[in-house]
């Protein structure tokens, strides 16, 4: 059976002034998967992140989504002589987007350190991500012309707050939750969104064993809810071995290894990188 | 609170308010100061409401407020000034031949001018909404400087009549025309906050990378509340050119900005209410209540000291510096007035009388 294929990473090289924080990343994703992306700190995953979500530019590489190139770009201007990267000349068109169009296409992410809107309600927090999806114009908004669309995005808030078990936090501030909680509501807000690849940014960082278990059938449950896939950055290596189908691992920036959960822990290339060698 | 109290409730608000007014209006004499007071206020609660849209909405520190209004109320100046009027009025440079025998009904003069202000936004807001927080301050900040610059200049002689300004603006065709008009925009606005586009401001406000992840685009939303808080500045120009009948380049000064600016930070950036709470309170003690403190004043034989010409703006000085010290987020803060919110704290005070009265109750009995 071929797996579709959701988000395909090409020789992403992300290199800012003379420091290459992404070298070549090659990154597949496929429908329903929970793929882990782990490294030591400043491996350089969270910028992977931004290249994919479109908050940075890759120096150079291409990112597809369902098959369809919606970045692109190769090293221009001051970046041609600079460029320490690979794959030089393969890329010669410049495509890029802004993260809110990324979002768009279906890409929803969450924050390494939690990014809620914090004077905000719980409620308002997710009802601020269904505007993206809100036909009217702002003349139609301001005059209550779409009622409907209003009254719709509120049911659905609500009810992705029913599935997320927020519904009691509802007019609370965000800020005020827990920060599990707090945890989940990003989740939440990213879903609604209504995307087809969710990018979690170490989503258990900060708490205890038990709730990091607790987390790692949630994101197991939302996948299957939501029929999503699902890209995540973890420490917690009991979660991500727990539930990631496969793994990349980083280094330095480049990918030193990929493959299932079991292969990883032994792939001695890993071990190194987390722990040293003897020499 | 059922829906229906509160819809009720805040009619009856309204009435009391439009009675207040009408009551004002008959029994007192045309000279008196609350009238034109209250007009003042009115219109600086339109500016105060447009500017915080974009200060405590969008989170954009925008300090070209006078600018805008003074677009608007040249606008409207232009547009509206009775063609019998105008040799008068630009009698030493003459009228531009196109404006000749353009006169506008005041109604149609106050739409223009909305729409010119935030037709001149779209043009400068695409590069300075590039720019962030303070760069975008000082951008704003320059641009209403160069707005008053080019009012006053020579190249403009025939329509904005240079240096001299404008006078014999029509003014407001009654009493209440100030308060309808600054009423359905103010209304407007707090539908616009309320709909799911002043939702995406506020997102932007609490975190523009956030908002920008949530699939808001950044530059089209802050473009937008850019334009909509310019129309509205707009309007309160022209409401301001109407209410001195005559205008210069010199009525806009930056200290308009920054009065404007001090309504919203007393008020509480970022709440509809407050801002119009606080543009009463403030055009209140600075006209009317604090003048006494200009004025020499004797008790008896004894000469009270310190009052003199200028004296009112060094206490109004100190009592915003002490506003801002002690209660920074102003009187509302980011929250808006709603009888739920009042009924709460009607409660709360009530409650904490019934805790106190049985501890009381039981030391008057040993």
């Amino acid at each position: 059976m071929t797996k579709e294929n959701i988000l395909r990473v090409c020789d992403a090289t992300m290199q800012f002034g003379g420091v290459v924080a992404v070298n070549n990343l090659n990154l597949e994703v496929n429908k329903g998967e929970i793929i882990g992306l782990i490294g030591p700190n400043g491996a350089g995953k969270t910028t992977a992140f931004n290249v994919i979500t479109g908050v940075y530019a890759p120096t150079n590489g291409a990112v597809e989504l369902n098959g369809k190139r919606i970045v692109e770009n190769f090293p221009q201007g001051k970046m041609k002589q600079l460029y320490k990267g690979q794959n030089n000349g393969k890329y010669t068109k410049s495509h890029l987007l802004t993260p809110d169009k990324i979002t768009k296409l279906g890409v929803a992410r969450t924050f390494q350190n939690i990014r809620l809107f914090k004077n905000l309600s719980v409620f308002e927090n997710v009802l601020i991500a269904k505007h993206m999806h809100a036909k009217g114009n702002i003349f139609s908004a301001t005059f209550q012309l779409n009622r409907k669309e209003e009254q719709r995005m509120r049911e659905e808030t609500l009810e992705l707050l029913v599935l997320l078990g927020l519904e009691k936090n509802k007019d609370d501030m965000s800020t005020s939750l827990p920060y599990g909680k707090q945890r989940h509501l990003e989740i939440a807000r990213a879903l609604a969104t209504n995307p087809s690849l969710l990018l979690l940014d170490e989503p258990a960082a900060g708490m205890n064993p038990q709730e990091s278990d607790e987390l790692m059938h949630f994101v197991g449950r939302i996948r299957d809810d939501f029929n999503l896939s699902i890209l995540m950055i973890e420490h917690h290596m009991q979660v991500v071995m727990g539930i990631c189908e496969r793994i990349y691992v980083l280094d330095y920036g480049t990918l030193i290894a990929e493959g299932n959960p079991e292969t990883i822990q032994n792939d001695p290339k890993v071990i190194e990188a987390y722990l040293g060698v003897d020499d | 609170m059922n829906k229906k109290t509160k819809f009720i409730c805040t009619l009856v608000l309204i009435a009391i308010g439009a009675g207040l007014l009408v009551f004002i209006d008959q029994a007192t004499p045309s000279s008196a100061m609350i009238r034109s007071v209250l007009q003042l206020s009115a219109i600086y609660s339109l500016a105060a409401v447009s500017m915080n849209m974009l200060n405590g909405f969008t989170g954009l520190f925008s300090l070209g407020q006078a600018g805008f209004m003074a677009v608007g109320a040249y606008t409207f100046a232009v547009f509206t000034i009775p063609v019998a009027s105008k040799p008068t009025v630009y009698y030493l440079y003459g009228v531009a031949d196109a404006l000749a025998n353009v006169a506008l009904p005041p109604a149609a003069g106050i739409v223009v001018a909305g729409l010119m202000a935030a037709l001149l936004a779209a043009v400068i807001g695409a590069p300075v909404l590039r720019l962030k927080s303070d760069y975008f301050a000082i951008a704003t900040l320059g641009f209403a400087e160069i707005v008053r610059i080019l009012v006053a200049s020579s190249v403009f002689n025939r329509i904005t009549n240079g240096s001299l300004g404008l006078k014999c603006i029509p003014g407001f065709g009654s009493y209440y025309t100030p308060f309808i008009v600054v009423f359905i925009c103010i209304a407007i606005i707090v539908l616009l906050m309320n709909s799911t586009y002043g939702r995406a401001f506020k997102a932007i406000r609490e975190d523009e990378i956030a908002a920008e992840a949530m699939g808001i685009n950044l530059a089209s939303h802050k473009q937008m509340s850019f334009i909509a808080s310019s129309f509205f500045a707009g309007i309160s120009g022209a409401l301001m050119a109407m209410f001195l009948g005559a205008i210069t380049s010199t009525t806009f000064p930056l200290m308009l900005t920054y009065n404007i600016l001090l309504i919203i930070v007393i008020g509480g950036m970022g709440s509809i209410t407050g801002s119009i709470i606080a543009s009463f309170l403030v055009t209140f003690a600075k006209e009317w209540w604090l003048r006494f403190l200009d004025v020499e004043h004797f008790i008896g034989d004894f000469h009270v000291p310190l009052l003199r010409t200028g004296f009112r703006m060094v206490v109004f000085s100190v009592i915003l510096m002490v506003v801002v010290l002690f209660w920074s987020r102003g009187i509302m803060g980011q929250k808006e007035f709603t009888w739920d919110g009042l009924y709460g704290f009607f409660r709360k005070l009530k409650n904490k009388r019934q805790e106190k009265s049985p501890v009381g109750g039981g030391a008057a009995n040993d």
